[in-house]
């Protein structure tokens, strides 16, 4: 097993891709936390952790359900949705939780709006912009939710987390793979259960 | 894909961006008489730009993507120039091909959608700088030609490398000075037109964009002459205003010296036989058309 460790940047301006560092894809049933196969189970409470714990706990939904090209993706949405919600709820005062779409993955030029979306060609913006420390991407295409993740480790301290509906994301630092409407939902009861346990973290990104 | 397709996730619907929400709200996708006239009450299919104030580039990629007949089944395919900065701004799938290879994407392009989409109108339009299409890519441009592929091909004919800060290209006019040609060119503007014409092309037009109503009828005939009988090649004038030493708003004036009579933009169109009879036939169609839905307008009205 490799040494290396998928942890929170600014890594350096081009971090490596954690695949070629040795880190490898959890099984089905499996997750991975910064590198490091896990159960499922402990990745819900450790994402469920992050979240509570970040000053600015932020989801981004990616085209893959923010449009509904079918019946899945649009169920998909509602039970983002209900995650945000559940996050607002259990969230304590001084925390900011945020749903920033990834509409698309055209390199926008002049640039983004940082604050009402953001661009897998330069996601660090819209961290830097909204002082995110800890993101979730859910509905992202494998190639562009890479190139983000890898962009966010080299140049921001956010912890990043990847729910993948294939086979998940070395280069998140939390991974949870064959995401559906079910794992969503797990993941807002998670939340909610520990509701009041986490303590927030002082300094923000 | 069908504009019902086309649609925001109702739960997620309020944070999309605004021009996201206006596409799906306003744009013209599937509007059968769609025009140059759409533009200013619905949703442009471009955004913001990143070209130059009063760049006649930026009204010609408006005139034409009001103008494509089916946005929502074409494929745009571009190449490096200044045209590279637009298409991230663009509501129609398009693919960035390498410098000068566009015509040869293009061909794959259009083969493998005719296979995976059998019943379906699926155009494909190349649109790419005159370094790309006579230059760097002439041979790829001639031998799609050649192979009677069915696509259109616009070239923005600004007669020099603009993106890069003013070089020769082959459609410069004779004698011209640019800022990094300064001896002059040598020799005289490639007659592309022509080359398009002898190399196969069905419909090909050399004209600047200072009409709109021009470019409308062009864009439509060059597209719906591709879709059926083979390649098309439409030459528009957008002058780089910056490397030509002109101002923001005299752009649309340099069209209009460059398009009289004896100018080497004056309106030139060919039309092969095959091709005249199709818009004969989509004219009759057309008229047919017209005269159905006013007849049902003033049967609503006599109700």
């Amino acid at each position: 097993m490799s040494d290396y460790r998928v942890l929170p940047g600014p890594e350096h301006f081009l971090p490596p891709a954690a695949a070629s560092m040795g880190i490898r894809l959890p099984n089905p049933g499996e997750a991975h936390i910064n590198g490091v196969i896990v159960s499922e189970e402990a990745a819900y409470e450790e994402a469920a952790r992050q979240f509570l714990m970040a000053k600015v706990p932020t989801i981004f939904p990616g085209p893959l359900v923010l449009w509904a090209w079918n019946e899945k993706a649009a169920k998909k949405a509602t039970a983002i949705r209900h995650l945000f919600n559940t996050l607002k709820e259990c969230v304590q005062p001084g925390q900011k939780p945020m749903l920033i779409p990834m509409p698309d993955y055209r390199p926008k030029y002049p640039k983004i709006n940082p604050e009402i979306e953001i661009n897998p060609n330069h996601p660090n913006l819209t961290i830097w912009h909204n002082k995110i420390d800890c993101c979730v991407f859910i509905g992202v295409h494998c190639h562009q939710a890479n190139l983000s993740l890898k962009i966010i480790r080299g140049g921001t301290s956010c912890y990043t987390i990847a729910m993948c509906a294939q086979a998940g994301h070395e280069d998140a630092m939390l991974s949870i793979r064959d995401t559906s409407v079910e794992k969503i939902m797990r993941l807002a009861d998670t939340i909610k259960r520990l509701k009041g346990t986490v303590q927030p973290r002082q300094a923000s990104a | 894909m069908s504009k019902e397709r086309i649609q925001i996730s109702e739960a997620l619907y309020d944070i999309m961006p605004s021009d996201y929400q206006d596409l799906v709200k306003s744009a013209t996708y599937g509007k059968e008489d769609r025009g140059w006239k759409d533009i200013g009450t619905s949703k442009e299919l471009i955004e913001q730009h990143s070209l130059c104030a009063g760049c006649p580039e930026s009204m010609a990629f408006r005139y034409i993507l009001a103008s494509l007949p089916n946005p929502e089944d074409t494929v745009m395919v571009g190449s490096t120039g200044c045209t590279s900065l637009v298409f991230p701004m663009v509501a129609v799938h398009n693919i960035h091909s390498l410098f000068g290879n566009q015509n040869a994407i293009a061909s794959g392009l259009k083969r493998a959608l005719s296979v995976r989409f059998p019943g379906r109108v699926k155009d494909v339009v190349v649109l790419a700088g005159d370094g790309a299409t006579v230059d760097i890519g002439l041979d790829m441009t001639l031998q799609a030609w050649f192979r009677q592929e069915k696509f259109t091909t616009i070239c923005f004919d600004n007669e020099l490398y603009a993106n890069t800060g003013g070089q020769e290209s082959g459609l410069m006019q004779k004698g011209f000075v640019a800022k990094m040609a300064p001896v002059g060119k040598l020799f005289d503007k490639v007659r592309l037109p022509e080359i398009a014409r002898e190399s196969g092309c069905h419909y090909v037009v050399n004209c600047t964009v200072s009409k709109p109503s021009l470019v409308e009828k062009v864009i439509r005939n060059a597209v719906h002459i591709a879709r059926e009988i083979g390649p098309t090649y439409l030459q528009l004038y957008t002058p780089c205003i910056l490397e030509i030493g002109k101002n923001s708003m005299e752009g649309l004036q340099e069209m209009r010296d460059s398009e009289k009579p004896t100018e080497r933009f004056a309106y030139k169109e060919y039309v092969s036989e095959p091709a005249k009879q199709l818009l004969a036939e989509l004219a009759a169609k057309d008229k047919e058309r017209k005269a159905a839905a006013k007849q049902l307008a003033a049967q609503a009205q006599a109700n």
